[in-house]
């Protein structure tokens, strides 16, 4: 394995559970780039059950596009770029595809280390099959049945504060080795130990015998402090491990990558981490990835990162996932046309048995929206129930996924956006059509100048900057005074209502600083101070003041309902560049 | 680019693997024939558990104490009332098994004891020829017939009978008042259905399957609590039935027929419907690229479940009428329309 550091090109696979991505960086002009994107279904699924078809005509297709030969005889990756210029110098990989690892979490209390083994399972991929707790009035037996029943293929330990229980611990470890001499070989779950480090030893030793033990840093070292992020890096490496088991091809990807293959969730949270380092520390950095069959939330604060992967929850098999949680009204109302219930419903469930389709219709692209909407809104509320710490303002803001990539219009997948997560505060939305964040979180620890450089480059696509005030007063009520100065000294004044969008007269590219009086108690951030005023620069949807409100209450009424949905529409389609 | 393929096929050779989950028992052999519903391997697998704790019991400190005491080994299989532990001396005390059951293991003075257990069957899933015994695991079995695949079904359930055809035209819908008390023991083919007391009614004629041109999804529930396999062939909302599907089916009425209703996309697993026929045809690719005159199955409105045939792929990409931009083929539906379909709502029909 070699380093990145020095490469002049990078080649990025991403393997989605439903596209493959091939993404190329190159350096030009000693400043690095984002070439080329080349998409293919992924493969590891039937009938091919191999990654390795995905990523050919993924490849394949990128070569098309770049007229650049990156495959050569037998088709096989040209790795380093040949003197002819053939091939790339250096490749990583990041998957989303497999099937869901089953978990079982265990902990000492339920509230305390079992709730951390919970955060901790929701930053992958997985499923949490089973929970078992000291507060748990079940048998043993009766628990054993439950570990036996849940066909889990790992189980997070946790439990004991540094120097603290011990005993307590040895009684979860002594469920385990039940369950463990009671299964097959080939079924028993791997074990990921993140509790009290003075047992870590016995641990490994005793229920290492019977299937792979991996020992990580306490995450609950005392009750009130939580560090999940060492147990992440190697719950990360166990689950790319585990999924690598149930296709072909990952082995022969790993050989030639120049960094361990990890997943999608986990490089984006890795980036997120990073540009929070880069950026203002007051300020947090939100990544949101709305995938085929989970959606991914990464908020970083000064270097401190929250992961969260919502699953099934996603615009592919996810949506089964969705039509769980939500009643259909709840989509209806995103929508701003006469259709009924059954038809929105059958339509996503359909969307589940083929999720790589694409809607041909404004209906269709309309349903598909409603549901990206609320999607959001429960991976941004599961995300803020986890963690109670955080909030919805971040500044910036990076999306990603292809139903946001792939709608229509910048003004859709922003109202969407906006829609969904109710971001508060102010704030800069940036769309990654590309699909870049998980290949340069991949990067980024080896290449710390390549993110860098292709965030500067305009590889993401600036939406707008948006202004989210929160305030009480009633819907018309005045609740902000703005004054924007333009560089050239040019000035506009406007009052913003409450309940209102307002489209702000900056175009893309453009910079304005504003002021604004906040009126009747109305909040603008609550990370920073706004009275000198601050710098703004439009997107392609310009910028925009977003007063509608936090939780934004739609209008009961459908018809007045569907009148506000198309006045917002056309409130940011206006601000668009012909 | 990689096509999604979908099996509607007069006469084709089928290969289907099927294996169980865990290690277990194969009964099948290679050469012998098969019916659909015929039970190709079994295992055991534990559902519940009684934990003795011999040494807490019987008020030992330490280990060694209790399993002295231990009359049992791993492994051995007990009655109700057998002993497991027996202090011995003038006051013995003994622990007796509390149910039938086997001795799963011995540790730190207790004894688990494996009290119940649940069979787990791989069943056929179409009739043919065992090809194929993979030990400990399952068989496959290879058959000519004709074929078509679902796009959903109720679990991976069998059902074998005379096939009925219920359905005039691909738009009709399934009634509850249609199926009769003489469809008892037969394979329903409908068209599309919105009443869950349709099969209701279907469960307790009883029906051996019910294949469906498309289903409302409320009725997803409902579907997956029956015991009788359910096929939809189009997916969820009001689509007829498409049209080589339809004509393959009511050309085939009053046939023997098999239907096994498996969902699982990632696994490859789609229910089908099979008609056995004594010609052997030609095994049929799995996966194909896109290509001019391929026969192609439309998904997504407004042309959902319609067949026609690709004219061209088209390069690049290509704006949508929504303004939504994706590769893209030049499809020909019957009559003579040509529309633009992405390449992702297009199955090909091999």
């Amino acid at each position: 394995m070699t380093s990145v550091v020095d490469a002049d090109s990078l080649l990025a696979i991403d393997i989605g559970s439903v596209n493959t991505r091939a993404l190329l960086f190159d350096a030009v002009d000693g400043q690095y780039h984002f070439l080329a994107a080349g998409m293919a279904p992924s493969s590891w699924g039937a009938p091919f059950f191999d990654v390795g078809e995905g990523v050919h005509l993924a490849v394949s297709r990128l070569q098309e596009i770049t007229s650049r030969p990156l495959l050569g005889s037998e088709n096989r990756l040209q790795i380093p770029t040949q003197p002819d210029g053939s091939g790339v110098d250096r490749m990583v990989v990041t998957m989303s595809a497999g099937r869901d690892v089953q978990i079982l979490v265990m902990g000492l209390l339920n509230d305390v280390s079992l709730d951390s083994a919970r955060r901790l399972a929701a930053t992958t991929y997985g499923s949490i099959v089973e929970a078992i707790s000291l507060n748990d009035t079940r048998r043993q037996d009766v628990q054993l049945d439950a570990i036996l029943r849940s066909g889990a293929d790992l189980v997070i330990l946790a439990g004991g504060t540094e120097r603290g229980a011990t005993r307590s611990v040895s009684k979860l470890v002594e469920l385990l080795l039940l369950a463990a001499r009671t299964l097959p070989t080939e079924k028993r779950p791997r074990v990921l130990y993140s509790g009290n480090q003075v047992l870590a030893r016995k641990i490994k030793e005793v229920l290492g015998k019977y299937t792979d033990v991996e020992v990580t840093p306490n995450i609950r070292p005392s009750i009130d402090l939580e560090d999940l992020g060492p147990a992440t890096d190697t719950l990360t490496r166990a689950v790319t491990s585990l999924r690598g088991q149930q296709m072909s091809g990952l082995d022969a990807l790993a050989q030639l990558s120049a960094a361990p293959l990890t997943q999608t969730a986990y490089a984006m949270g890795r980036l997120i981490r990073f540009l929070s380092e880069l950026y203002d520390a007051s300020k947090g950095v939100l990544g949101v990835d709305l995938g085929a069959s989970s959606t991914t939330l990464a908020a970083a604060v000064a270097g401190r990162l929250n992961l969260n992967v919502s699953r099934p929850l996603g615009m592919g098999a996810g949506l089964a996932g969705l039509l769980q949680q939500v009643q259909p009204e709840q989509l209806l109302r995103w929508l701003p046309i006469d259709i009924t219930p059954g038809e929105v419903v059958d339509y996503l469930w359909q969307k589940t048995l083929y999720p790589a389709s694409l809607p041909m219709t404004s209906t269709t692209l309309a349903i598909e929206l409603a549901a990206a909407r609320e999607i959001l809104r429960l991976a941004s509320n599961q995300m803020i129930e986890r963690y109670p710490a955080l909030n919805m303002t971040f500044e910036p803001i990076f999306a990603g996924g292809a139903a946001l990539a792939q709608a229509a219009t910048p003004a859709q997948a922003l109202l969407t956006l906006l829609d969904g997560l109710q971001p508060s505060g102010l704030t800069t939305i940036f769309i990654d059509p590309y699909g870049l964040m998980a290949a340069l979180g991949a990067v980024a620890p080896s290449n710390s100048i390549l993110p860098v450089q292709i965030l500067e480059s305009g590889a993401f696509q600036n939406l707008g900057a948006v202004i989210c005030p929160v305030s009480d007063a009633r819907p018309g009520t005045t609740i902000l005074r703005a004054r924007l100065v333009f560089e050239d000294g040019n000035e506009t004044r406007l009052d913003v209502k409450q309940g209102s969008l307002v489209p702000l007269p900056v175009r893309h590219g453009q910079t304005a600083r504003v002021y604004l009086e906040a009126l009747h108690g109305t909040q603008i951030d609550p990370r920073r101070r706004t009275s000198g005023g601050f710098k703004i620069i439009g997107g392609v949807c310009g910028a925009l003041i977003d007063a509608r409100g936090r939780p934004l209450a739609l209008p009961e009424d459908p018809g007045r309902r569907r009148e506000s949905l198309l006045r917002w529409s056309q409130a940011i389609e206006s601000r668009r560049p012909a | 680019m990689l096509a999604q393929v979908t099996h509607i096929l007069g006469l084709t050779n089928i290969r289907r693997t099927r294996t169980l989950p865990v290690a277990g028992r194969v009964l099948v052999s290679p050469g012998q024939r098969v019916h659909a519903a015929d039970v190709i391997a079994e295992a055991d697998t534990a559902t519940r558990h009684v934990l003795l704790d011999v040494r807490r019991w019987l008020g030992y400190t330490r280990v060694d104490e209790a399993e002295r005491v231990i009359v049992r080994h791993e492994g051995e299989r007990v009655q109700e009332g057998d002993v497991i532990a027996e202090t011995g001396g003038l006051f013995s005390r003994i622990i007796r098994a509390p149910s039938d059951g086997v001795i799963v293991t011995i540790t730190a003075g207790r004894v688990l004891m494996q009290v119940e257990s649940r069979p787990v069957q791989v069943l056929s899933g179409i009739s043919g020829v065992v090809t194929e015994v993979y030990p400990e695991r399952g068989a496959a079995i290879e058959s000519s017939g004709a074929l078509i695949q679902g796009a959903w079904g109720n679990g991976p359930m069998v059902g074998e009978g005379l096939m009925v055809i219920l359905l005039k035209t691909p738009e009709d819908e399934l009634q509850r008042t249609d199926l009769e008390v003489s469809l008892r023991g037969a394979v329903v083919v409908g068209g599309h259905c919105k009443d869950p007391e349709a099969l209701r009614v279907a469960a307790s004629l009883p029906v051996r399957a019910l294949v469906l041109a498309s289903m409302s999804s409320d009725l997803i529930a409902v579907a997956r609590g029956m015991e009788f396999p359910i096929m939809v062939i189009e997916g969820f909302g009001r689509v007829p039935m498409n049209e080589a599907a339809f004509r393959l089916l009511t050309t085939s009425d009053k046939r023997d027929v098999s239907v096994y209703a498996p969902f699982n996309l990632a696994a490859g697993e789609r229910p089908e419907l099979f008609i056995p026929l004594p010609t052997t045809g030609q095994m049929a690719p799995d996966s194909v690229y896109f290509a001019p005159n391929q026969s192609v199955r439309i998904q997504g409105e407004p042309y959902r479940g319609r067949v026609g045939s690709i004219v061209q792929v088209r390069p690049g990409l290509t704006v949508l009428p929504n303004g939504v931009r994706a590769p893209a083929a030049d499809v020909r539906l019957e009559p003579e329309t040509q529309v633009i379909i992405p390449l992702a709502n297009l199955e090909v029909i091999e």
